[in-house]
């Protein structure tokens, strides 16, 4: 049961994502819009990107709060998800055992951003205004996912052996059964239910802020000619 | 320095204090600010529909689509907002008014609710969950008038993680009212004159010329050089393009005059064209490509026909950025043109050039008057380039005006550069119905601009934009400055000029 509504919401996110990064990358930028000052190269292109997406420099300029928990919660939420890994690789690859020690700090990274962040909505003024019932859901919705997993990383603990024998299972089609454990039970459900809701919310911020043309374009405008289409003056002069 | 407006307001200018000052939340007190609605023969002159459409929400919803379907940027911003909050404290016109409508996340959210209820399955189905809403006469309304509260200036999409810029937004939005013909007065009459007559003020060829001509006396008497400023110069090097203000209004026509002298000496033969009399591009506000490229085909047609060597813009923010970015995009290729100079430059690159090469004579202590600060134009600062390097907007500005005057001062690091203000102004809202947006959305520049006077006695603003000069000039009594200590920058550079020998 639990393995089917696993492949469920993994079918839904790859093709859900997957449309969406389609749409995206066939989308016309008939214009110039990057947000100067720009690189003047795709190498430098590459680099910004690279600082947004690592650093989250735009944040980083716009609040020191938001960005210190944002960042935090990313993370920390990377290096959990890195961790996992090990349910699903056999013999554990070594890296991956090289991180284990650390995904109690990266959960407790992800439970303070989270916390940071839900107060900033309930706090700020500004904030709160512009927050919908489904800000806070989701915002709930992975806190309760660090929870759990935290919880079983420190009191209630899990059979691991078996919840690796079950993620083997998921990878080659050969259904184990999950151990009894309400809170993995939870864990387990709470990670469907944010892999079915990425494609349709603001999870989309992930594949997004790669094709965002303020911040991927050259600013070279007037050394090439962008959509040459648009002027249609191509072939005269 | 108190000097009062002439008509007492209806509305109370805000008071100045720290510049990082943030106000609270106050629901609906810019609720009330909406500009002229258009009238009938206004839209149709520029292609749209005189009236509001019978069927207006079926077609604003399909023109809706029809625009995500053919921009990544609206595609990719309507979806991507996580409503971190990293641009509520952002937008001049939140910082004057504390009118949540204002935050530039409230903002695009008026289009990107309607975006949500009809073009994603959650807000099809789950609509109050995720703040999804019909376009109802309400809706229609809180548009109208918040995305006239909104001059484009791109200081949220400096701060965003994702670069979401309410510009293209609200150009968007703008653009569906302008298709169910709900338009707004100000900006698309001046479309209409610019494609009737060549410039903003529909000022036609033979008022150009003796405009001209009566300039050339008034600067022949000031200074004793006969410095040219023609106008439809066949075999010219180099085309001017100029907004059309700066032919008439004050500050603005010392800088002409300032470019006017620049050619002079440094021996550049130049024109103007009554046929491209305008550099500013309302096409942008209004989000119509359509009409924006009709506007930019006019500089091509009009540098072909002068048979010109370069094209050369003068001092206008938004203008700079339909230039810079789009002109080579809307009009291009230039290969027409001398290869040896980007196509278009902007006259600060010209003057910095022939500074570099020695070739202007200036004497800086001509501005010992002066202690001078420098508005970066928001369109130049975040949406354009000027020289070599990323952020030459910046410096190549700063450079001139250092080597016109001995008293520079920058105002605090957050209010320029890529985070500079508007002047509250921009984007098409430069229009007395909207007085009272423009006095309060001016407050963050102001609070700077009282920051410097007070620690470095700062006596002048200086700016490259027609807008931002207007703007000042206007708004500057409100909060007990003089009009005139707003200036062009190539006035600073005019005045610093010394024709001794030739004249």
């Amino acid at each position: 049961m639990m393995s089917a509504m696993l492949y469920l919401s993994l079918v839904v996110l790859v093709l859900g994502v997957g449309r969406k990064i389609y749409q995206y990358a066939t989308t016309p930028a008939p214009l110039k819009i990057p947000t100067t000052p720009a690189p003047t190269t795709r190498a430098g292109v590459v680099w910004r990107m690279a600082r947004e997406v690592v650093f989250f420099d735009s944040l980083f300029k716009a609040s020191k709060p938001t960005w210190i928990f944002s960042w935090l919660f990313h993370a920390g939420m990377l290096v959990a998800l890195l961790c996992h890994l090990r349910y699903f690789t056999d013999p554990v690859w070594g890296w991956v055992a090289l991180l284990a020690p650390f995904s109690k700090f990266a959960g407790l990274a992800m439970l303070v951003g989270l916390i940071g962040l839900l107060a900033r909505r309930v706090v700020v003024d500004r904030v709160r205004a512009i927050s919908a019932p489904s800000d806070f859901l989701m915002l709930f919705l992975i806190l309760g996912i660090a929870a759990s997993g935290l919880l079983m990383r420190f009191f209630w603990h899990t059979d691991i052996v078996a919840v690796k024998q079950f993620a083997q299972g998921l990878l080659s089609f050969q259904f184990a059964s999950l151990p009894g454990s309400f809170v993995l039970f939870m864990h387990l459900i709470l990670v469907a239910i944010l892999l079915l809701i990425f494609p349709f919310s603001k999870l989309l911020h992930a594949p997004g802020l790669f094709f965002s043309p303020s911040r991927n374009q050259v600013d070279n405008p007037r050394e090439r000619q962008h959509n040459p289409s648009l002027s249609g003056h191509g072939k005269k002069a | 320095m108190a000097k009062k407006p002439e008509k007492k307001p209806e509305f109370e200018t805000p008071v100045l204090g720290d510049y990082t000052e943030v106000p609270a939340v106050t629901p609906g007190s810019m609720d009330h600010s909406q500009p002229f609605v258009a009238k009938a023969a206004i839209n149709e002159a520029i292609g749209f529909p005189g009236e509001l459409v019978d069927n207006w929400q079926e077609v604003a919803v399909t023109k809706l689509g029809e625009l995500v379907d053919n921009s990544r940027a609206l595609r990719v911003y309507l979806d991507s907002c996580v409503k971190c909050g990293a641009c509520t404290d952002k937008c001049h016109y939140f910082l004057g008014t504390g009118d949540p409508n204002n935050m530039p996340v409230a903002r695009q959210d008026l289009l990107r609710s309607v975006y949500r209820r009809h073009y994603t399955v959650a807000g099809k189905y789950l609509p109050k969950l995720v703040g999804a809403k019909d376009l109802d006469e309400e809706m229609l309304d809180k548009w109208y008038k918040y995305f006239h509260q909104c001059s484009q200036c791109r200081r949220c999409s400096v701060y965003c993680p994702y670069g979401i810029d309410t510009a293209e937004v609200s150009m968007a939005a703008r653009e569906i009212m302008d298709t169910i013909g709900k338009g707004q007065k100000y900006c698309n009459e001046i479309i209409g004159k610019v494609h009737k007559l060549g410039n903003n003020l529909g000022l036609p060829e033979p008022a150009l010329a003796d405009t001209l001509e009566g300039l050339e006396e008034d600067v022949e008497e000031e200074i004793n050089v006969k410095v040219k400023f023609p106008l439809d110069v066949k075999g010219a090097e180099v085309m001017l393009v100029t907004p059309s203000a700066d032919f008439f209004a004050e500050p603005h026509i010392d800088g002409l005059i300032g470019y006017g002298k620049v050619f002079h000496q440094a021996g550049i033969s130049w024109t103007l064209s009554s046929h491209a009399s305008e550099a500013a591009n309302f096409g942008l506000f209004i989000g119509s490509v359509d009409n924006m490229k009709q506007v930019a085909v006019r500089i091509r047609e009009a540098a072909l026909e002068l048979g010109v060597k370069r094209i050369v813009f003068g001092e206008c923010g938004h203008a700079w950025r339909v230039a810079y970015s789009f002109l080579n995009t809307l009009a291009g290729p230039f290969d027409f043109l001398d290869s040896r100079y980007p196509v278009p430059q902007h006259i600060i690159e010209v003057t910095h050039d022939l500074m570099e090469q020695g070739r202007l004579k200036l004497d800086k202590s001509a501005n010992d008057d002066k202690r001078v600060t420098f508005h970066d134009s928001c369109n130049v600062a975040r949406a354009s380039r000027m020289g070599n390097k990323p952020g030459g907007q910046l410096t190549l500005p700063r450079d001139v005006i250092k080597a016109s005057c001995n008293h520079f001062f920058d105002m605090p690091r957050d209010t320029i550069g890529e985070g500079t203000f508007c002047c509250g102004g921009g984007g098409g809202l430069l229009t007395d119905d909207l007085l009272e947006l423009r006095v309060k959305g001016a407050k963050p520049r102001m609070q700077a601009l009282k920051d410097v006077h007070e620690q470095h006695q700062v006596t002048h603003m200086a700016a490259i934009c027609a807008i931002c000069k207007s703007q000042f000039s206007k708004v500057l009594p409100y909060y007990g400055f003089e009009m005139d200590q707003i200036i062009s920058v190539h006035q600073l550079v005019g005045d610093a000029l010394v024709f001794s020998a030739d004249a």
